[in-house]
């Protein structure tokens, strides 16, 4: 996918001041880097921001450690962030036959269950959801938030696909916003950690690594300490700061760029929107393979029903059936997508995590080979 | 369901608190931004809300940011960092086309040939190449595997990875990291924010802060009592000290790691900012190849380097690299998976690290350009240091070192008696005492000694050469003039 030309415009003038003088590049590129340069010192948020709050979170080695509810299926780098931070995961289950919504009842369930060998302390929750793709509807989030509030636990509310959703009438609302509708009951002592970034807005910058996080109800005390352990960081890399400046304060009507970059983010949506609409329908027309629709995200996860000679094959290899099948998807068709059981689904049920965010020239011909490589082992014509 | 959801929301305290939280995290101090640092950002707010104070500007002198302080960024690095941001200017007959080949080489490196897509997480695989050459070329030809260099986000983040790596064990066998006393804090911070037990070593300060092996021997003697020493990290040019060690330091060093079994941490940040005369900058693994296989195929090591300081200065950009050498290859299988997590390096920083190591040639149209300005910039830090040891050296009661390297002073002050029973009575560091007042008596910001670790009842304070000629000037006479008055009123 193309870059924002806004975006990438700013930053090369930040980097080259000498493009101020540029009468080819527009001249509200030029302004906004001007402002952003006079404003290169300021203070700001590290980039392992999950990593900080998890930390402040893990308790004395020795004693009965933290437990942190997550999501499964859920981020595939969020099992080895908690190892690292010492901080034990508890899984709650996602609800695959109603989209992936969350299940009030089976938080519960993990919470009696995680009281046994640890101490959970806080929930994770992925919306827009990695690789999921749900959108939560405000009952579900207030739900949430009454779980948390009852049950003592610490939000920390996974937003950065919050520019993605693309499903018939679902929208994004934020947990603040929810939260703050809730009630001074709730808005006044829910402790919540909200994080985005700018590699998974629209603007799709990874590689630049940026990110916010926002507090709400921290203890003051604790604050310090989130400021100590960032500092370590030193900072952001400054070139991302830049983007998620724009990200947050993007061209508006009357702006020489403002034509431009609307459409090329109406280009990105679209496009998102549609491939994931048209891979959904095709994937879930396929035998042996049902997948759910995305509301939002860049992802589809959808599901496997693979025959029994595949899973014995698996058990005779020492790998999960849903990994063998990428692996054989690799090999023989040079199509690379994500085994379901990295995202933490160990209920033998068996998925892949395929991205959408793609020219969708791409996607068809990823389509077409994923779609001829499964009808192939379906049929029994893949050979071990 | 549980007993408190049937009773809904209580207001009960917070969930996090200072007594429920990581108690590792409260051992977590970072002088560099503490609060000194804090006290100053304060203060110019207050400036820019015209309060009247006897300053116009707060000097911060506590960071060795060299951008922020004025320096110039170099103009090749930026041209082509333009023009991977944009590569539309490609078109633009504006750049060089040593630049422009650059940019093009790096972009078609990345994924999607743009600059915000993720990289592999040990790094953009070219750029590790051009490491491993640049690595050759100033090592006299000893060779460097490009599958041994780790880009990462500032040499910070790879100094952390290889702790967290090296950490382990309980009680008396939890690893020992051997730090220099003073040192730089993200060491301690670090250490403190992962509890492994922190070994401290003193640098002779009469001796222009050498390292001494007896002194290394009798550190680690002390601490086999206590915990399991496994690691022996060393800053050279040093951080906060600036002294360059000589070739047989860095032997007797390596030879001391092997005897005692040890893990070899050298940061080498400041590699290029050399200049007292008489001093060289040594790498680690140069010497440890040049003292023969039974060194160089047995002793582990990592060393450490950044697009953060010698000329470049280049904090913002979050780029530098490490190079492992002789690690056990389980290990290293386990510090690939390990840096996977946090996906890649800015990659920004991946693409400054490769100009930095792919610097402009003789034949090139940009090499003149480059050539002056990279010389100026250390030359200006060479006159500086030398300004900064003559001035300092003058006023009774601060004694200063020479600055051998780095971009720092780290003078001695002589603290009166009343000043530090005044401090210890206010339940703060001396120094600190001392660094506030002249924080809010002048506007300029320093880092005290205590922040960085010296000997018990020395005091000092770390400030950088960084602001421009004239205006250090100023601060150094302000300064001195400051500490004559703070000596006069607490006698």
């Amino acid at each position: 996918m193309k870059p924002v030309s806004f975006v990438r415009q700013v930053l090369a003038v930040c980097l080259y001041p000498e493009l101020l003088k540029d009468n080819q590049l527009p001249l509200d590129v030029r302004q906004r880097a001007q402002r952003l340069l006079q404003a290169c010192d300021g203070d700001s948020v590290g980039e392992d921001w999950k990593k900080v709050v998890v930390k402040l979170l893990a308790g004395v080695e020795g004693e009965i450690q933290t437990g942190v509810l997550t999501p499964t299926p859920g981020p595939h780098t969020l099992p080895k962030l908690l190892d690292e931070c010492g901080v034990t995961m508890v899984p709650y289950q996602l609800m695959e036959d109603q989209g992936w919504a969350l299940d009030l009842d089976d938080l519960h369930r993990a919470l009696m269950v995680a009281r046994g060998h640890c101490n959970p302390r806080a929930i994770y929750i992925s919306n827009p959801g990695n690789p999921t793709g749900h959108v939560q509807d405000r009952k579900s989030i207030e739900e949430v938030i009454q779980f948390a509030a009852a049950e003592r636990l610490l939000l920390l509310v996974d937003e950065v696909y919050q520019e993605s959703v693309h499903g018939q009438g679902r929208e994004f609302i934020s947990y603040k916003k929810v939260l703050f509708e809730m009630g001074k009951e709730y808005s006044e002592t829910v402790e919540m950690v909200s994080f985005h970034s700018v590699s998974s807005a629209s603007f799709g910058e990874c590689g630049l690594r940026a990110g916010y996080m926002e507090v709400v109800n921290m203890d003051p005390e604790v604050m310090h300490y989130v400021e100590t352990l960032l500092c370590t960081n030193i900072c952001a890399p400054v070139t991302g700061q830049l983007a998620l400046d724009l990200m947050a304060n993007p061209p508006k009507p009357g702006d020489s760029s403002y034509d431009t970059y609307t459409q090329e983010l109406v280009l990105i949506r679209t496009t998102l929107s549609q491939n994931a609409r048209r891979a959904q329908e095709f994937l879930n027309d396929l035998p042996g393979m049902s997948c759910q629709s995305a509301m939002g995200g860049i992802y589809l996860y959808p599901r496997l029903h693979l025959p029994s000679e595949i899973i014995e094959q698996a058990k005779k290899s020492e790998v999960e059936p849903d990994v063998l099948y990428c692996q054989r998807l690799l090999e023989g068709e040079g199509v690379l997508v994500g085994a379901g059981c990295q995202y933490g689904e160990k209920t033998g049920k068996h998925h892949l995590r395929l991205c959408t965010l793609v020219p969708p020239d791409t996607l068809d011909e990823v389509l077409a080979r994923l779609g001829s490589f499964h009808l192939r082992l379906m049929s029994g014509t893949t050979s071990a | 369901m549980s007993q408190q959801a049937v009773n809904g929301v209580q207001s009960r305290g917070k969930v996090l608190t200072l007594d429920n939280m990581n108690p590792n995290v409260k051992q977590v101090y970072y002088a560099v931004r503490g609060p000194i640092v804090q006290r100053a950002v304060q203060i110019e707010k207050e400036l820019k809300e015209g309060v009247k104070k006897p300053f116009t500007e707060v000097i911060k002198a506590n960071i060795g940011d060299a951008h922020a302080m004025g320096q110039k960024p170099v103009t090749f690095l930026r041209q082509v960092l333009a023009l991977c941001s944009y590569p539309e200017l490609l078109e633009d007959t504006k750049f060089p086309e040593d630049a422009k080949k650059r940019a093009r080489r790096i972009l078609e490196a990345c994924g999607g040939h743009s600059i915000g897509a993720y990289s592999a997480s040990q790094g953009i695989e070219c750029i590790r190449q051009d490491v491993a050459r640049y690595i050759e070329k100033r090592d006299g030809g000893i060779s460097s595997d490009p599958d041994n260099i780790f880009l990462s986000t500032g040499a910070s983040d790879a100094i952390v990875t290889m702790l967290k790596l090296l950490v382990c064990g309980e009680g008396r066998d939890r690893t020992g990291v051997m730090i220099s006393i003073p040192q730089y804090p993200l060491y301690s911070a670090a250490l403190a924010d992962l509890g492994a037990v922190q070994i401290n070593y003193y640098l002779d300060e009469d001796k222009c802060w050498g390292l001494d092996v007896t002194e290394l021997k009798r550190s680690l003697n002390a601490a086999r009592q206590h915990c399991n020493p496994r690691v022996l990290c060393i800053i050279n040019p040093g951080n906060p000290t600036g002294q360059v060690q000589s070739r047989q330091c860095i032997e007797d060093v390596i030879r001391f790691a092997k005897e005692e079994h040890l893990f070899l941490m050298a940061d080498e940040v400041y590699q290029d900012n050399v200049y007292a005369e008489g001093c060289e900058f040594h790498s680690f693994k140069k010497v440890l190849f040049e003292m023969g296989p039974e060194y160089s195929n047995t002793v582990e090591m990592a060393s450490f380097h950044s697009t953060s300081k010698c000329y470049m200065g280049e904090c913002g950009f979050r780029g530098g690299y490490m190079e492992i050498i002789n690690m056990d290859p389980e290990v290293k299988a386990q510090l690939i998976k390990l840096v996977s997590v946090r996906l890649c390096p800015p990659v920004p920083g991946q693409a400054l690290l490769d100009l930095v190591v792919n610097p402009p040639q003789p034949d090139e149209p940009s090499y003149a350009t480059f050539m002056k300005e990279r010389t100026a910039v250390l030359a200006a830090l060479a006159e500086k240091a030398k300004i900064t040891e003559q001035i300092f050296n003058t006023v009774p009661g601060i004694t200063c070192n020479p600055v051998q390297g780095a971009m720092y002073t780290f003078p001695r002050i002589t603290l009166p008696q009343k000043a530090i029973d005044k401090a210890k009575a206010e339940g703060q560091a001396p120094d600190m005492l001392y660094c506030m007042r002249l924080l809010e008596e002048e506007g300029i910001c320093l880092v005290p000694g205590s922040g960085f670790g010296q000997r018990e009842g020395t005091f000092h304070f770390r400030m950088t050469i960084l602001p421009p000629t004239e205006k250090l000037k100023i601060v150094l006479q302000k300064i001195s003039a400051f500490h004559l008055r703070f000596t006069q009123e607490f006698s």
